[in-house]
């Protein structure tokens, strides 16, 4: 979206200010008790993952006989799971790839440009019953997504859009909106209100406001938000199965990845590998985004 | 429980299938025989000759929804392709294991599928009853289950007293796998009686070994093999007829035969001295997944392990499924050696919600003997088991398995006495959730009149 | 569809929603004077509440209706679904157990989170420490089931059997008999939570790593000059900036817990006294086609979160006091 991108204003001045101090404060909380510490809960959180990967790539007899652990008494190699994972089913793999990424790149973006405008007119305009309809979004994150299914099923059914990808990005995208413009409006409301007030002494209405100092500041919280919803749509098979269909024209990886477990979940050796196969995309998604974490600097600097 | 569970297996599905399509369609509609209408139509062969009742189905599109994925879907897509061939219709396959809470959401909003295998008769009275989309068996589907069907699977397909749907696949529970290769190297035998069997795992007791192995782990259906075995007990110990009143609750749950039905279920599951080989002590009954529960026998850390024929599907690549085989299976004996033998069997069936016409006709086509034996010489060409339809015409020697073979001469025997799975004629309520959830909690220790009464006290409507 | 189709779909949609927006945005922009700051307000909010409206809220009053008539919505019952509920002797042990869900995960997993985010905060590994935290969200509920089964699994100790489970070949190891731990009640409720706490704690440790990324360098460069250490530091600077962070995480994480039920349903299927109220609900709305019980069910889900509710609304309205 190019609203994201918008930059001028104050913008440039902070990205300056910000780089220099970051590299000034380098050397805090480095004791070696904090290194060990930071150390043991990656151990502890990485050691079942590893063990996966390990039982991705074990024959599936000793998947099923003996611990993954044993491999490094007994290394055996192979990538015939991967192998079964890539190219076994009746449809090529790609096919549901290029699908999971067609549902998931608008049932990313369309949420949190709705959820991005949706926080500020919560947090920095005032219209009537503004703090009831607020807490009543809020708490609407409780509605089990599985409650919704039918009636808006239903509606798409009536509609005529049943089985194309519109149900699916137009249901993952509500289904979002709760969570985050909960999360958005909470970093809204940081911003500090100099800033706005500055601003609109400039004759600047709310859309200008929004785009020239709003986004801009928000990058970090957006990108961090985005990360969690790319994973929600990129993992979900419910939403998928309901409004898509399970066919390979528009079934996600997801679905096939479910299928490989077998009919009843036992063949963990190839779920080893597709659950590897499937976690790759995230993984990339999230290191690419983890720089723009770091200019959450921009708001703090202000707001000292 | 309905389902047919497997574990894949063939990875050269996919390959194998496109080419095996075409020798599928020559030698299955040239072997047909059954003559439906008058001549061959122009431009199609005499091969379809039974499939001229159909008629010009050319540009209609069927869709089919099923809970059965690969490995399992292909020969059923497979053995499609004669009736697509013959009458011009496309039929398209989808399969989901979420198709048990995915079908009711489609139907009841308005996009149902044109056919649905339902695993269950349960499920199938809960979509007539619930939701009134489901079609009534059109005649030529009622007189293909009339003639070729026992009347055990009629009724299951029917509700209220009118044919919605036929069987399609057929399984019997009644089998106890043993390997036979293990059974003639300790010298034991196949029992024929239940004292038999009892004497046989005390022999292997004395010589060391855990007799039985079991696990009815699976998933949120955990539960489901123990049903199985009270029902099959339940048919030995106190006859069919009392069988069919504890199913329709004329008797409570808690009464007196089918406490005793389950004591002797226990007397082989919870007794320690018996199970559970290789897997651990009878609680571990709970955690074992059904899949992998037999396998020991593999290993003769166990001897045997009741489950039905799809267990076939089960076995690693290699093994040998035969008389004189590493495994193969025996009907579980009758506790009075008089009494005729009973029968636990299953079925998925075929639920229509549209009656166009070239549905209809496809319905049809899947009650009929031609199908049954597309699907055996299909699935026989993936060298696949454990899959059985329980239509009389079907042709036993299209069945290349010996176990699928077995399980389609037991369906066949008019001797034998049949009765539908329980738990799945029981209400929802109760056959997909208490009896499960009673039947785990007292291999975990609870004793058998608690479990009773706590299954009892969930039955809907009092 | 061919592929060509399908970029073309993704192309018209987002065309489509651009121009909407554009437009929206561009009359608000125009809108001057009092009605003016209406249009615009409404501008902001009123397609998110549009879409809600539609896809959240009416299935929300449709399962509040549901939830007093009988199994098909044919009849009405009353509150005869909840006293169905609470009659049932399971169900005590079902709502046990979504409270020790909802108090243990969201402050165990927001506290590793945080510490984590906090101790590799500025190091020279950070990008891959916190991938190593992150690595487990990133992984669908059926991974994490298997994942996990390598870890719990229970093998008898027996000649030619070995153990699968770490857990238990440890204690293998160690000398000890191999136990079924995932039979242990109620201690396998705590294992199943931590499979939850494992997700979690990567999406606490990001959104906290965020907030403290947005502390002003001065404040801490003021307080080590003043000769703060690192927990003076974490305790009288860190924590009480980010806390309005904290609140949030800990909401988020304890709706998320409330509404959870793949881990449960692929772990244990509800058995073994582990069952939690989203499973239930699951199961009687689709496998058992009660809507009566699912939608009560749904309703006491709604009814655990208004404590949460009016927390944060008491959070917001001291935000706001400032």
């Amino acid at each position: 979206m190019t609203v994201l991108d918008a930059r001028d204003g104050i913008a440039p001045d902070l990205v300056a200010v910000a780089t220099t101090r970051s590299s000034e404060a380098r050397k805090r909380l480095t004791s070696p008790w904090a290194s060990l510490a930071a150390l043991v809960i990656a151990v502890l959180w990485t050691i079942p993952t590893f063990g996966l990967f390990l039982s991705s790539l074990r024959p599936e007899r000793q998947v099923q006989r003996t611990g993954w652990w044993t491999f490094f008494a007994n290394p055996h190699v192979t990538f015939e799971n991967y192998g079964e994972v890539l190219f076994g089913g009746s449809q090529p793999l790609a096919g549901y790839f290029v699908n999971s990424i067609l549902i998931t790149l608008p049932s990313v973006v369309i949420p949190i440009v709705l959820a991005t405008l949706a926080a500020y007119g919560f947090a920095w305009t005032t219209f009537p019953f503004r703090d009831t309809l607020f807490v009543a979004i809020f708490a609407l994150q409780i509605v089990p997504l599985q409650v919704a299914l039918l009636p808006l099923l239903e509606i798409f059914v009536g509609a005529g859009l049943n089985g194309t990808f519109w149900t699916v990005w137009m249901a993952h995208s509500t289904f979002a909106l709760p969570l985050a413009i909960f999360l958005l409006h909470n970093s809204m409301r940081d911003i500090p209100a100099e800033l706005v007030e500055a601003a609109r002494v400039d004759g600047a209405g709310h859309v200008r406001i929004f785009t020239t100092i709003m986004l801009p500041l928000l990058k970090p919280a957006i990108a961090a938000y985005a990360v969690f919803q790319f994973l929600w749509v990129w993992n979900d098979l419910l939403v998928a199965l309901v409004f898509a269909g399970g066919t390979s024209d528009v079934a996600p990886l997801t679905v096939r990845v479910a299928e490989l477990a077998g009919t009843r979940n036992s063949d963990w050796h190839l779920l080893s590998a597709g659950a590897f196969v499937s976690i790759l995309v995230p993984l990339v998604v999230f290191l690419s985004l983890q720089r723009y974490f770091v200019r959450g600097l921009l708001a703090g600097s202000v707001k000292g | 429980m309905p389902a047919v569970p497997s574990r894949r297996r063939s990875r050269t599905t996919g390959l194998v299938s496109g080419a095996l399509g075409l020798c599928l369609v020559l030698a299955g509609c040239g072997g047909s025989n059954v003559a439906g209408g008058g001549g061959s139509q122009a431009g199609r062969g005499p091969e379809c000759a039974a499939y001229t009742q159909y008629g010009d189905l050319s540009g209609k599109t069927i869709s089919v929804y099923t809970s059965i994925v690969t490995p399992e879907d292909q020969p059923h897509i497979d053995s499609y392709k004669p009736f697509e061939q013959c009458t011009g219709a496309k039929v398209v396959y989808e399969g989901s294991k979420e198709f048990e809470a995915q079908l009711p959401v489609r139907v009841q909003a308005g996009s149902p599928p044109d056919l649905a295998y339902v695993p269950q008769p349960g499920l199938l009275s809960t979509l007539v009853r619930q939701t009134g989309a489901v079609k009534p068996a059109p005649a030529a589907v009622a007189a293909n289950v009339d003639q070729y069907y026992p009347e055990t699977f009629k009724s299951a397909g029917s509700v209220d007293g009118t044919l919605y749907a036929a069987p399609l696949g057929s399984n019997v529970k009644s089998f106890v796998w043993y390997s036979p290769k293990a059974f003639q190297a300790k010298g034991y035998t196949v029992p024929t009686t239940w004292d038999e069997m009892m004497a046989l795992s005390d022999r292997i007791v004395a010589a060391g070994g855990k007799p039985w192995c079991a696990g009815i782990n699976s998933g949120e259906a955990t539960g489901w093999p123990l049903t199985d075995w009270l029902e099959d007990v339940m048919l030995r110990e106190n006859g069919p007829q009392v069988y069919d009143q504890w199913v329709s609750h004329a008797i409570p749950f808690n009464s007196a035969p089918v406490s005793a039905a389950l004591d002797r279920v226990g007397s082989v599951l919870k007794n320690p001295a018996y199970v559970n080989g290789g897997l651990g002590d009878a609680s571990s009954i709970a955690t074992t997944t059904f899949q992998d529960a037999g396998l020991p026998i593999l290993d003769e850390t166990c001897y045997l392990h009741r489950q039905a024929n799809f267990y076939a599907a089960n076995w690693p690549d290699g093994t040998d499924i035969s008389e004189n085989g590493d495994v193969y299976a025996f009907e579980l004996p009758p506790i009075n050696p008089a009494a005729p033998q009973t029968i636990l069997v299953g079925a998925e069936f075929v639920a229509a919600f549209s009656d166009r016409p070239e549905v209809q006709a496809f319905q049809a086509y899947l009650s009929s003997p031609e199908w049954a034996n597309e699907k055996a010489k299909a699935g026989t060409a993936l060298g696949q088991s454990g899959w059985v339809s329980a239509n009389t015409g079907l042709d036993p020697a299209n069945l290349a398995s010996p176990i699928d073979r077995l399980t389609a001469r037991i369906l066949q025997d008019q001797s034998n006495t049949f009765r539908f799975d329980g738990s799945d004629l029981m209400p929802a309520a109760v056959g997909s959730a208490t009896f499960w959830r009673g039947m785990t909690d007292w291999i975990t220790g609870k004793s058998t009149s608690d479990s009773l009464n706590f299954i009892e006290a969930s039955w809907p409507g009092q | 569809m061919t592929l060509l189709d399908k970029i073309l779909q993704l192309l018209v949609a987002v065309a489509v929603f651009a121009a909407v927006l554009g437009v929206v945005l561009f009359v608000a922009d125009r809108a001057r004077g009092r009605r003016g700051a209406l249009v615009q307000s409404l501008a902001f909010v009123a397609p998110a509440i549009l879409l809600l409206l539609v896809g959240l809220i009416y299935p929300a009053l449709r399962t509040a209706y549901q939830s007093v008539f009988d199994a098909n919505s044919a009849n009405f019952v009353g509150l005869a679904n909840y006293a169905r509920i609470f009659s049932q002797p399971d169900l005590l042990l079902v709502l046990r157990n979504t409270f020790l869900w909802v108090v243990l995960t969201p402050v165990l997993a927001t506290a590793i989170g945080l510490v984590y985010a906090v101790l590799v905060d500025r190091t020279r590994f950070e990008a891959l420490a916190k991938a190593l935290i992150f690595l487990p969200m990133a992984i669908s509920f059926v991974g994490a089931s298997i994942i996990w089964k390598f870890v719990y699994e229970y093998r008898p100790n027996q000649q030619n059997i070995q153990q699968v489970g770490l857990v238990n070949q440890f204690l293998v190891w160690l000398g000890f008999e191999p136990v079924n731990l995932i039979l242990q009640q109620p201690w396998n409720n705590l294992l199943l939570i931590v499979v939850m706490i494992w997700i979690e704690a990567g999406f606490a440790m990001t959104l906290l790593s965020a907030a403290i990324k947005a502390i002003p360098n001065d404040m801490i460069e003021a307080a080590r000059l003043d000769g703060a250490g690192g927990f003076r530091l974490f305790f009288s600077i860190t924590l009480p900036s980010i806390r309005p962070a904290v609140v949030v995480v800990v909401t988020a994480i304890s709706i998320a817990v409330l509404k959870v039920f793949d881990i449960v349903r692929t772990m244990t299927g509800g058995q073994f006294g582990t069952s939690v109220v989203a499973n239930e609900f699951y199961s009687q709305s689709f496998r058992l086609s009660d809507l009566g019980i699912g939608s009560s069910l749904a309703m006491i889900l709604f009814l655990l979160v208004v404590p949460i509710v009016i927390y944060n609304v008491r959070q917001m309205r001291k935000v706001d006091a400032r």
